[in-house]
């Protein structure tokens, strides 16, 4: 049985796990741990939502948020995918936000809302470059190394960088 | 106990299947842990067929992307529409999943994707057309992504709130796709003589195909030809910058839909499920 303090280490040990694509953030950064929760038979159970339909780390963060809650002691786990309300990057922390720009990733700005079905061809705001900070930077690639990020370039320092999408 | 690589994090605790880490047979079932009651009232039979079909569409789709690797104009090109596909693909398990479970015959996502013969699949035909010139390919995905957004936004508020939930995640992954096409269109449809040229070609190859998808989109709150105006204002606004028009064009008889295919279908999925086909039941 999992007691109320067992229920606070249980959702210590959920937010502590990283996420494998970019693990600077943990899941608690990210935004995708959505609820810790102890069922009336005594499983943890968490609740995750992916970031992108076809994220191909979910699979990896269930697996990792299962045994480290195992290895803190907890048997039973359970993992719940929760689709509603769909994450957007308006999910990802101030912390989350910092430790991208520490690292390099310019942080997303804040997500477009509502998709138009109308299409709007509308220049996104500036991207400020996460090395020198200036905001003359272009970008070269709409789409990086994961779905979730797009490839720019700084024109000040001549930096290229990684900038994670506003969705 | 190691999480700080990708893969020896896997080998240990959980032995579970969640613990398994393969694209192809065996990999994790996408609605993993999501609540999969169908409410009272959405007849189950429609639902299998509606999610089938929007996953088919999706998965060919992503199969005719992924054919891009190694062979587009540019890297960055090849990651973009590597990506796109990938997306596609996650929403492609995501309905496939859905329609195994609602149709209640023990069929999952992989049963679905890699048993099925051309004739059982329900994909609209434009899918499944070769990537032809990148042109084409470009002008394919500015239609797709354009008819998909506009039918997925109708779809938020599906009676059945699995598909409302996919669709709702879909269309921010969509308004990218979309972006990336309509981009590329206005590049080519601007620049050279060689690109417009090209372009005027891929909307002539892709006009005739455009009926079917007005007719293939009935269902869950949504009338055929709901869409229509809007893919229909969409490549007008790309074509107001462009000049390209598309042309008027006799629609091509029969449906996806009905499991009507094109001669291209066959060989697209004797690639597609080769592997699951010659080693059924493997995992790795």
């Amino acid at each position: 049985m999992v007691t109320a303090p067992g229920l606070l280490r249980a959702r210590e040990v959920a937010a502590e796990v990283v996420d494998p694509e970019l693990p600077m953030l943990t899941l608690a950064d990210l935004g995708v741990l959505r609820d810790v929760a102890v069922d009336p038979d005594g499983a943890v159970t968490v609740s995750l939502t992916p970031t992108y339909s076809g994220c191909p780390a979910m699979a990896e963060m269930r697996a990792a948020v299962t045994a480290r809650l195992q290895a803190a002691g907890f048997a039973d786990v359970r993992l719940r995918t929760v689709l509603n309300p769909p994450w957007t990057t308006d999910w990802i922390t101030p912390a989350g936000r910092r430790k991208l720009a520490e690292h390099g990733i310019a942080p997303p700005g804040r997500a477009p809302g509502p998709v138009p079905v109308a299409l709007t061809l509308t220049r996104r705001a500036a991207v400020p470059c996460p090395r020198c900070g200036s905001a003359d930077t272009t970008e070269t690639s709409r789409f990086g190394a994961t779905s979730c990020k797009a490839l720019r370039r700084c024109r000040s320092c001549l930096e290229p960088f990684e900038h994670l999408k506003e969705i | 106990m190691n999480d700080d690589h990708v893969y020896l994090s896997l080998t240990e605790g959980d032995a579970g299947g969640d613990a398994r880490w393969a694209f192809g047979t065996g990999f994790e079932d996408p609605l993993h842990g999501v609540d999969t009651t169908v409410p009272d009232g959405v007849d189950r039979d429609a639902l299998a067929a509606y999610c089938l079909a929007l996953g088919d569409d999706a998965l060919i789709s992503s199969q005719r992307l992924a054919e891009w690797c190694t062979r587009a104009p540019e890297l960055e090109e090849e990651v973009a529409l590597a990506n796109i596909g990938l997306d596609l693909l996650g929403q492609a398990r995501l309905l496939l999943s859905r329609a195994g479970q609602a149709e209640g015959a023990g069929r999952d996502e992989d049963a679905l994707a890699y048993f099925r013969d051309p004739a059982d699949f329900r994909n609209v035909r434009l899918a499944e057309l070769p990537n032809g010139d990148f042109a084409f390919s470009i002008t394919r995905l500015l239609v797709l992504s354009s008819w998909r957004l506009a039918l997925f936004a109708r779809l938020t508020s599906a009676a059945d709130p699995v598909l409302a939930a996919v669709a709702a995640k879909a269309v921010k992954e969509l308004a990218y796709h979309r972006e990336y096409a309509a981009q590329w269109a206005l590049r080519l449809g601007d620049g050279t003589e060689e690109s417009r040229a090209r372009m005027v070609r891929a909307f002539a190859e892709i006009a005739p195909w455009l009926a079917e998808l007005s007719a293939a989109e009935a269902g869950f709150g949504v009338e055929p030809g709901a869409t229509a105006q809007d893919v229909a204002a969409v490549l007008a606004s790309v074509a107001a910058e462009t000049g390209l028009t598309v042309p008027e064009a006799t629609p091509v008889p029969g449906s996806g839909r009905d499991g009507e295919h094109t001669e291209h279908l066959a060989p697209l999925l004797a690639e597609l499920q080769s592997v699951a086909r010659a080693h059924p039941e493997a995992t790795w």
